[in-house]
């Protein structure tokens, strides 16, 4: 395929590796642990298993998986709202795919489908919108969910709705925003982290200056990276450099995406349509200040919260279940003590099961490298 | 197969309305007119002309075929009923036809059900009809009994069908998914995953336009050349559901054994990739309807890829990977990249990605 193939070439990727191990040994790393690069996004972890890339690298790096993946940070009231708003005989309620397996804390949304609940996978809020011109006596509710990525495609649909007069549309806002998300990690007591691989496709839409605190505060460097197995490669080089060099900078590695400035249009709509929330709840990291958006009062017959009694419960995790520490790389999955027991992608207790881009469930399914070693 | 030519004693029934209604499931004149008028009509064969509630064969003329009856239902209830590449009346004869021969037999007769929900088209229902004995004469294969049920509106989605098969296992074949040996190679006869890419942009949910088609045929004779040429073959199936991942996670287990397969050696139409990329799914998961994986052993591999070539179904045949000794029931995969990564089977459905 164009424009893919040529960063999936194994021939680059050995020239990649051999300059990455070449950096490796020309550097002092401690004995007791390697360096602990953490990619943000779960795009990355899913790329990550997809082409093989830990087994590749030199054992002196290890990848901490963290929380950019909206799916499983999810927590299970929030899955349980969806579900009380689904179960109205008078909703279409509309998801991207991968919410619907997410456990909540009775039912999924595909559960909650096959007893009867009108919930349809959609590819793009767009298409829950044309839903709600199809079925002017149906409210259909989109379950908008992710980080900057996907929040200006929510921001214009409802945009779109307002300039068409739609009525019967709505939008259960679960959007959230990362850069809060990476401080709280960062300030999380015992952490053991050495660079960043920055998330390219939320930098699409914000840029890279809002990292800035990354490395002018907590001195760890980052790069944002590409998807691609090429991209991710040459970011972990770059991350590597840095720290060789005793440097802490935002670097961006993936320029042909991702301008420094963000994009424009998709921040003035995201301006304009939302506003931050005082705190929301993270599953496993808890609650985190200014970490996720609400509509504007300007907009709220377009808001699901306003619309619907919506229960809004706190369920705590599982108690068995250390999905918090996964996330913020102080366990690796498999040290969870029901990692592939009590929780499997068929049966998941915490939300890294579920997704494909959830650190659990990626290595669950594509089988970390490293530990499979291990075990042979 | 010889079909005696028959003289038919009574006149065929004939449908005089546009849609399906309850009254045709009655079990009066009104389903013996929609049975004769879409079903008989098309499907016209010796063993059916009849009408009797059984087909009867005779077991000598059974016997030439081979000395064990190989015998498969399958249902089929895909959405939409007509997709680019085939329709649900061309797929229930082909995944029957395809079920008996993978396993080194046959095809010689199908049953046929319906369920039809009320308020369909006689004229859909005739399309289907017709496709299906269009599918089954170019197969060889005769459809020979038959029912049709007429359900409420809601009570099963437009149309339902299932087919049940019964062929001939040629004298000495013993193929079995627990005889893969180490050493042995990975066969397909081409393009993986357009019958799945084809349907999910068939349903129009994902707002994307292709030109790929269902790779939906009928395998049987390409199987009988690749038997033919390479009779050590191990096994053979159809990657329907679950794709080419999920039959060769079923071999490692069954064989014990470890399979890699290369990526760069599957093949994989571009579209079907670029479809997969942009909703985040995996094409080895991607339902086929025209494909087989075969395990061969190592020194048939030459002969079974040049006969599966040389058939107009295996034009685009290829060796993806091998039967390993370590590693037993894992199927992994040596990326493009020069990774490797494990082929597990598949929990539920591929959900797309989010982002």
């Amino acid at each position: 395929m164009k424009y893919l193939d040529e960063f999936r070439d194994g021939n680059k990727a050995r020239v990649l590796i051999r300059e990455i191990e070449a950096l490796v040994s020309t550097m002092t790393i401690p004995a007791e642990r390697p360096l602990y690069i953490m990619e943000v996004c779960g795009g990355h972890t899913h790329s990550i298993f997809r082409y093989g890339l830990e087994g590749m690298l030199p054992k002196e790096i290890e990848l901490i998986h963290g929380p950019g993946c909206p799916v499983c940070v999810l927590p299970m009231g929030r899955v349980d709202d969806c579900v009380s708003i689904a179960e109205d005989p008078n909703v279409i309620f509309t998801t991207f795919g991968d919410a619907m397996r997410v456990p909540g804390s009775k039912k999924s949304l595909l559960q909650a489908k096959a007893e009867g609940a009108d919930v349809r996978m959609v590819y793009s809020p767009m298409d829950a919108l044309a839903l709600a011109r199809k079925n002017p006596n149906r409210e259909v509710v989109f379950f908008g969910l992710g980080f900057e990525t996907t929040m200006p495609s929510t921001a214009l649909t409802i945009l779109q709705a307002e300039a068409e007069g739609i009525a019967n549309f709505s939008v259960f806002c679960n959007h959230i925003t990362i850069v809060p998300t990476i401080k709280a990690i960062l300030d999380s007591p015992g952490l053991q982290l050495d660079g960043f691989l920055g998330p390219g496709h939320v930098s699409m839409v914000i840029g890279t200056a809002p990292y800035e605190f990354i490395a002018s505060f907590y001195k760890k460097p980052m790069v944002v990276a590409g998807f691609e197995p090429l991209d991710i490669l040459q970011s972990i080089w770059m991350v590597l450099k840095q720290i060789k060099e005793g440097r802490a900078d935002i670097e961006n590695q993936y320029a042909r995406i991702v301008p420094d400035d963000g994009n424009a249009p998709a921040l003035q709509a995201v301006s304009r349509v939302y506003e931050l929330r005082e705190f929301f709840e993270w599953r496993g990291l808890g609650s985190i200040d200014h970490s996720g958006v609400k509509l504007r009062d300007g907009y709220v017959h377009y808001d699901a919260e306003q619309k619907f009694a919506i229960p809004n419960l706190k369920i705590a995790d599982p108690k068995s279940c250390q999905c918090g520490e996964v996330l913020k790389g102080v366990i690796k999955p498999w040290q969870c003590k029901v990692f592939g027991s009590a929780c499997t992608p068929e049966t998941p207790l915490g939300a890294l099961m579920v997704s494909s881009e959830g650190a659990c469930a990626a290595y669950y399914q594509y089988g970390g490298v490293k530990r499979y070693k291990e075990a042979v | 197969m010889n079909v005696a030519p028959f003289i038919r004693t009574r006149q065929l029934g004939k449908v005089n309305v546009d849609t399906v209604t309850l009254a045709h499931g009655g079990g009066g004149k009104a389903m013996k007119d929609l049975i004769d008028d879409v079903f008989i009509t098309a499907f016209d064969n010796h063993a059916l002309a009849p009408l009797e509630d059984q087909a009867r064969f005779d077991l000598a003329d059974l016997a030439m075929h081979g000395d064990r009856l190989a015998f498969t239902t399958d249902a089929f209830v895909v959405d939409p009923l007509f997709f680019p590449g085939g329709d649900i009346g061309e797929l229930a004869v082909c995944g029957t036809v395809n079920d008996l021969a993978v396993g080194g037999a046959t095809p010689l007769y199908l049953s046929c059900a319906v369920i039809v929900e009320e308020g369909m088209r006689v004229a859909t229902l005739r399309r289907i009809a017709g496709s299906m004995a269009q599918t089954a004469r170019a197969a060889g294969v005769h459809i020979v009994t038959g029912d049709t049920k007429v359900v409420q509106r809601g009570a099963c989605d437009k149309l339902f069908i299932t087919t049940t098969g019964i062929g001939m296992i040629r004298k000495g074949l013993a193929l079995g998914v627990d005889t893969a040996r180490p050493g042995d190679v990975v066969l397909v006869n081409g393009l993986l995953g357009d019958h799945g890419a084809a349907i999910l942009c068939a349903r129009g949910d994902m707002a994307l336009d292709t030109l790929i088609e269902s790779d939906c045929a009928c395998l049987h004779r390409l199987i009988d050349a690749l038997l033919t040429a390479a009779p050590g073959i191990r096994f053979v199936r159809d990657p329907t559901r679950g794709g080419l991942a999920t039959v060769l996670n079923e071999i490692a287990d069954a064989s014990q054994v470890g399979i890699e397969i290369d990526e760069a050696a599957t093949p994989i139409r571009e579209e079907v990739k670029a479809f997969c990329e942009i909703l985040g799914l995996d094409p080895l998961y991607l339902a086929n309807e025209g494909k087989i994986v075969v395990i061969a052993p190592p020194d048939q591999a030459d002969a079974a890829l040049a006969a599966m070539r040389a058939h107009p179904l295996g034009e685009g045949a290829a060796l993806i990977g091998r039967v390993g000794q370590t590693e037993a029931g894992r199927v992994t995969m040596r990326t493009v990249f020069g990774g490797r990564r494990i082929v597990d089977m598949l929990v539920g459905e591929q959900l797309p990605r989010i982002c």
